[in-house]
């Protein structure tokens, strides 16, 4: 169940360091969701987790395998690319349709569109 | 050394996800509106799928990486379909 000993004590630092650092910006992104006051502010917070943090957490997976593994293990660069390309597309429809909601109800916060 | 390094520092990263996923469920119930829940939940797989991925370095094994995968592609699957349902009220025309 324990990592492997055998890997060096700078790189265990290093890999320490990696995934701390992306779990402490995934987390600030949640408070940044919670602490927000209206929801086109919200919806940036959590992007910080969905893209540094990702990066972070997955560099640290590669180092380790790479590490304990004896060669160089890099299959996570899959998910990296995955999800750097599908958070935008998934967080651009969930604001456009927001957006489309808003006015559709005649909210003041949004700016409207003549309609022509 | 390293291995008390390792374990101690996954831990923390863990303890810090299983929070981070604990405010995003909180939002998720509270969120006032559809939206806010949507992208709460968007959020709330994404750190799912990198607790996934600290644990698989705690257990020092590469089985967790295809159910990480798999994650990734239904929960953006789920995200275009909730956006699709938000804008229209049905996610198939």
């Amino acid at each position: 169940m324990s990592p492997v000993a055998d890997i060096p004590l700078p790189v265990a630092l290093i890999i320490s360091a990696c995934l701390l650092g992306g779990a402490l910006l995934t987390m600030v992104g949640a408070i940044g969701l919670l602490k927000f006051k209206t929801f086109y502010q919200r919806v940036h917070a959590p992007t910080l987790g969905s893209s540094m943090g990702m990066m972070f957490i997955l560099a640290s997976s590669i180092i380790y395998f790479s590490v304990s593994r004896g060669a160089l293990v890099f299959h996570e660069v899959l998910i990296m690319v995955f999800l750097t390309l599908t958070t935008p597309i998934s967080l651009m429809l969930i604001v456009r349709a927001a957006l489309a909601r808003d006015r559709a109800e005649g909210s003041a916060d949004v700016p409207h569109v003549d309609a022509d | 050394m390293s291995a008390l390094v390792l374990s101690v520092s996954i831990s923390v990263a863990q303890l810090m996800l299983v929070t981070a996923m604990g405010l995003y469920l909180f939002r998720m119930i509270r969120g006032p509106r559809a939206q806010d829940r949507v992208v709460a939940l968007d959020a709330f797989y994404v750190t799912g799928m990198l607790l996934m991925i600290t644990l698989g370095v705690r257990t020092n094994s590469t089985l967790y990486f295809e159910a990480t995968v798999v994650i990734a592609l239904l929960g953006f699957a789920t995200s275009v379909a909730l956006g699709k349902f938000l804008m229209r009220g049905e996610v198939i025309e």
